[in-house]
Formats: structure tokens, C-alpha cells, sequence
């Protein structure tokens, strides 16, 4: 990305930085609208100034990491700060029209202009993806939340607890659901766990596999399995699918399943 | 290195695991729990991993080497204790742990070797 | 960031407790850990046991977004690793019965890449990042 005749660029920014600095804070400032000090915004962009500088000759290889390093900080803290994500690209496109002016009165640099300028052009939208990234963990943080919630783990009886599952079964929820149910399993001293999928819209492989993975993880503790709420619909594309279910338990209804748990542990309900 | 103490209750060997076993001192556990099976005529063994971490393919596998070997004893071998972290992880990796039941803790294991619900 | 010699067992338990270490500073959930470590286990004995021996470079690293996580490079001077596609297959074993672990250690790290050349040693770098 960087090339020999960007050498010349990078003298002339290091020659003439502080007048680059003067252009350059103006410009930025006007998309600042004082959010943040003119003493600190010109430390910022002297710090940037000094890295692009060296990136640009080519001379420091660790500079262009930096670089990278101190434009996405500056991407999410400009973020924290309630700015968007143009405004912060935009700050860093003014670096392009303050050399340019400068320029303007030696113009012996167009050339190499060009070059610098598409550089520049990476390095704003850097900013702009860091933003976008931060955004999306923040998404995927949210989402997380909202397996958390709906999750939930009861104790049924004496040793015995049951996992209701609603939605679909992916890998990230059946992690949460094991995390869950064995810590209710150790925290209740719980033998049986009665998993309905009543709530489960499709079983497919992948499902039944996650499934599976469930019962062998409870197993590992001490319990056994039982599901429950196998649904007509998805009977059939269990069967058609060849998914067995093995040695594990099925019933069909939930009550099903706690009278069969009950059973196990030696109990039985009589009329009083 | 430090061999792991086998305790033994009635007719039950009591094995309690630490945290970071070197692998000499789970190899040698398995030699020590084969003598005392033999010497003592012990019918089942109760291996407690409630102190235990991480458990890894290897140390997997010695586990279940005990268990097998034991069988060849006739001895049950019952895994008590396992973390919530350390079955998920096992479930992951893949590993089967042939050659041992397991419980939730050692009230349990105890009552499953009796042969009880 | 941490060069650990992998030699004999012990350098095993060292790799597990420095890893820990790194994925709980950067945040990781107790099951997180857990599978990071596990890997890491994996890895390092595979190190020792079929590549004759080397070395683990464990690392915090943060991604672009900014979360935290735990980087290791595990490198030998072995044999290396002639059929790659049977050693990431579930359940292959060399021998001895010890396995190679690759694909279980795969499956509990969320980055995973590995050169080999045979004759002259294999490189594994697993990434796992806190949630």
C-alpha cells in the first residue's frame, strides 16, 4: 500500500507539521462543535499526524500497526463520546484538505498527492468499520441477554428438574442450556431432568445432535434424561430423519415425564 | 511426586483427586488402585473429582483405564464431582468416559455401588 | 506475553496454569476458561508426545471490536504430520491409543489454525475470545 514515492510525502508532512496541524485542527474542529478541547484535539491529531508520517515512509514497520491501533481507539472513544461514525471519519478526512492546501503552493507533490490521499481514505473508513464492529458486538451482547432470559431451569420435585425449551436449539443455546441445567443439577442434587421440547419448533439433526449432547453432559454428572412434548408434527421428522433417541427416555407430555422421574426414584403419587 | 491417598470405606476404595495432578502421579494411581483392589478384595471404587479443574483427553483416559481395570476385578468404578465446566467440556471434546458410572457426589456414588435407586 | 518450554509433563501443568491465568484477565466466562485451558492441554501434550518436544507462546490479544481473549502457538520440531485429514478426523489415534486431540481441541477454540510439513514440525495457534 505504502510505495517509494511516498517517502517524499512523508518529509513533506514531518517538514511542514505544525502549519498541517493548524489546517488540519480547524477543519476538524468544525465537526467537534466543542464536544472535545481545541488543546486536545490538536494532541490527538499531532499523535495521528506523527504515525501517518512514519507509516508513509515506509521506514518504521511497526508504525502502520500503530496507526491501526490508535484509529480504532480513537473510532470507539469518538463513539463513547455520542459522535457518528462520519464525523469521526470525517475528522480524519480533513487531514486530506489540509495537505492539499499546503500543497498547493509547492506543487511539485500532486502526484504523489494522489497516493496519500487514497491512504487517507483507508484510514477514515478503518474508523468507520471499527465503529461498525463495536456496534455489532454490542448486538450480539444484547441477543445473549435474551437467551439468558429465556432459559429457565425448575425444580419439579425432590431430584428431579425440568427444562422447558422454547425457540430453536442452536449451538449458543444449547451451551446456555447445559451451563444451566447443571448447575441446577448440582445446586438441587437433582438425579432426573425432564427436557421438553414442546416449545422447540423443528428437530432436525443438528437439533437432536445438540440434544444429545445435553443428555451425555447431565449424564457425566450423575442424571439421567427424559424428554418430553415430542409434538405429532415433528414425530414424523424424527422418524423420517432416522434420529433415534437411543436409550433416552421420550414421553409425551411433561407430566408424563415427572410421573416416569418419579417412578425412578422409588415415589409414587397416591390419592390422600 | 505425590500419590494420590486411597481411603477406603466397608467395602469401597475412596479416591479424592487435587487440583493439576502431574502425569506421573495419575499413572501411579492407577497401579496403587489395582493393588488395593486386590489386596483388599475392595467391590467398588468411588473416584471424587469435585477438586478437579481440567480434565483433558488424558487424564480422560486414565480414568477410564481405571474403571476397565478395575472391572477386571470386579469392581465398579463411580465418578463423582465432576464440574459443570468439565462436562461441557468433555462433551465437546468428544470424550466418552468408558469403564465408570457416575454420580453426583459421594452420598451417591456410595448408594449406586449398593445397588440402590 | 509468555515462551513456555514444553519438554516433560510437568511443562504441561505450567502451559494449563499460565492460560488460565490469561483467559481469566481477559474476562473469560468459568466455562470459557475451562475450554481454553482443555485445549491448551491438548495442544501442549500433543507437543510433547508427538513433536519430540518445543515451545508455547501464549498471548492476551483483543480483537477489532475490542473484546479480550487468549492466543497460543504451540511449536515443534517433530515429524510433523503426514495426513492431516486423518488427524483432524474424530477419534484417530496413533498407536499407543493417546490420540492427537486435534479435532476435540478444535472444536473448543474459536480460531484454529495449523501448518505442518513432514519432517519439519507442526505449528498450531488456537484463539479463543471472552463472550
Amino acid at each position: 500500500m505504502v510505495d517509494v514515492d511516498q517517502a517524499k510525502m512523508a518529509e513533506f508532512l514531518r517538514a511542514s507539521e505544525s502549519r498541517i496541524l493548524d489546517q488540519w485542527s480547524e477543519t476538524a474542529a468544525r465537526g467537534v462543535n466543542g464536544r472535545i478541547s481545541p488543546a486536545e484535539l490538536r494532541r490527538e491529531l499531532a499523535e495521528l499526524l506523527t504515525l501517518v508520517a512514519s507509516a508513509v515512509s515506509g521506514q518504521d514497520e511497526s508504525a502502520a500497526g500503530q496507526l491501526r491501533a490508535v484509529l480504532q481507539e480513537l473510532s470507539r472513544s469518538r463513539a463513547r463520546q455520542g459522535f457518528s461514525p462520519s464525523e469521526t471519519a470525517a475528522a480524519v478526512f480533513g487531514l486530506k484538505e489540509a495537505v492539499y492546501a499546503l500543497i498547493g503552493d509547492s506543487g511539485d507533490l500532486l502526484p504523489e498527492y494522489l497516493a496519500f490521499s487514497r491512504y487517507v481514505d483507508g484510514l477514515g473508513l478503518l474508523t468507520f468499520e471499527t465503529f461498525v464492529a463495536a456496534r455489532e458486538q454490542i448486538i450480539a451482547d444484547q441477543a445473549e441477554s435474551m437467551l439468558e432470559l429465556s432459559t429457565p431451569v425448575v425444580r419439579l420435585w425432590d431430584g428431579i428438574i425440568a427444562v422447558p425449551l422454547v425457540g430453536t436449539l442452536d449451538s449458543a443455546r444449547t451451551q446456555l442450556v447445559m451451563e444451566k441445567m447443571l448447575e441446577a443439577l448440582v445446586a438441587t442434587e437433582a438425579e432426573h431432568a425432564v427436557i421438553d421440547i414442546t416449545g422447540v419448533p423443528t428437530v432436525d439433526t443438528e437439533v437432536a445432535q445438540h440434544l444429545l449432547k445435553t443428555v451425555v453432559a447431565a449424564r457425566l454428572m450423575g442424571a439421567d434424561c427424559i424428554i418430553t412434548g415430542i409434538r405429532p408434527q415433528i414425530a414424523y421428522t424424527i422418524v423420517s430423519l432416522g434420529i433415534e433417541f437411543g436409550d433416552v427416555p421420550t414421553k409425551q407430555t411433561l407430566a408424563d415425564g415427572l410421573a416416569y422421574a418419579l417412578g425412578r426414584s422409588g415415589l409414587k403419587v397416591v390419592p390422600a | 511426586m505425590e500419590r494420590v491417598p486411597i481411603l477406603k470405606i466397608g467395602s469401597t476404595l475412596l479416591v479424592s483427586i487435587q487440583v493439576d495432578l502431574q502425569d506421573q502421579s495419575v499413572q501411579q494411581l492407577q497401579e496403587d488402585v489395582a493393588e488395593r483392589i486386590a489386596a483388599t478384595g475392595a467391590k467398588g471404587v468411588i473416584i471424587d473429582i469435585t477438586a478437579v479443574e481440567i480434565v483433558d483427553s488424558f487424564i480422560g483416559r486414565m480414568l477410564s483405564m481405571i474403571g476397565s481395570m478395575s472391572r477386571l476385578f470386579d469392581a465398579q468404578t463411580v465418578l463423582v464431582g465432576m464440574r459443570p465446566a468439565v462436562a461441557i467440556t468433555l462433551v465437546e471434546l468428544g470424550l466418552t468416559l468408558d469403564g465408570v458410572q457416575t454420580a453426583l457426589n459421594t452420598e451417591k456414588g456410595l448408594r449406586l455401588l449398593s445397588g440402590g435407586p | 506475553m509468555e515462551d513456555l518450554p514444553i519438554r516433560a509433563g510437568d511443562d504441561v501443568v505450567r502451559v494449563r496454569q499460565q492460560v488460565r491465568a490469561v483467559a481469566a484477565a481477559a474476562g473469560m466466562s468459568l466455562i470459557d476458561q475451562t475450554k481454553a485451558v482443555t485445549a491448551a492441554s491438548e495442544l501442549a501434550r500433543n507437543t510433547l508426545v508427538h513433536g519430540g518436544g518445543g515451545a508455547a507462546r501464549i498471548e492476551k490479544v483483543t480483537s477489532a471490536a475490542g473484546r479480550a481473549g487468549v492466543r497460543v502457538a504451540f511449536e515443534d520440531s517433530g515429524p510433523g504430520i503426514t495426513d492431516l485429514d486423518l488427524a483432524l478426523t474424530d477419534g484417530w489415534s496413533t498407536g499407543t491409543g493417546m490420540g492427537l486431540g486435534l479435532s476435540g481441541a478444535r472444536r473448543l477454540v474459536d480460531e484454529f489454525s495449523l501448518t505442518t510439513e513432514p519432517g519439519s514440525g507442526t505449528t498450531v495457534v488456537m484463539t479463543k475470545w471472552a463472550r
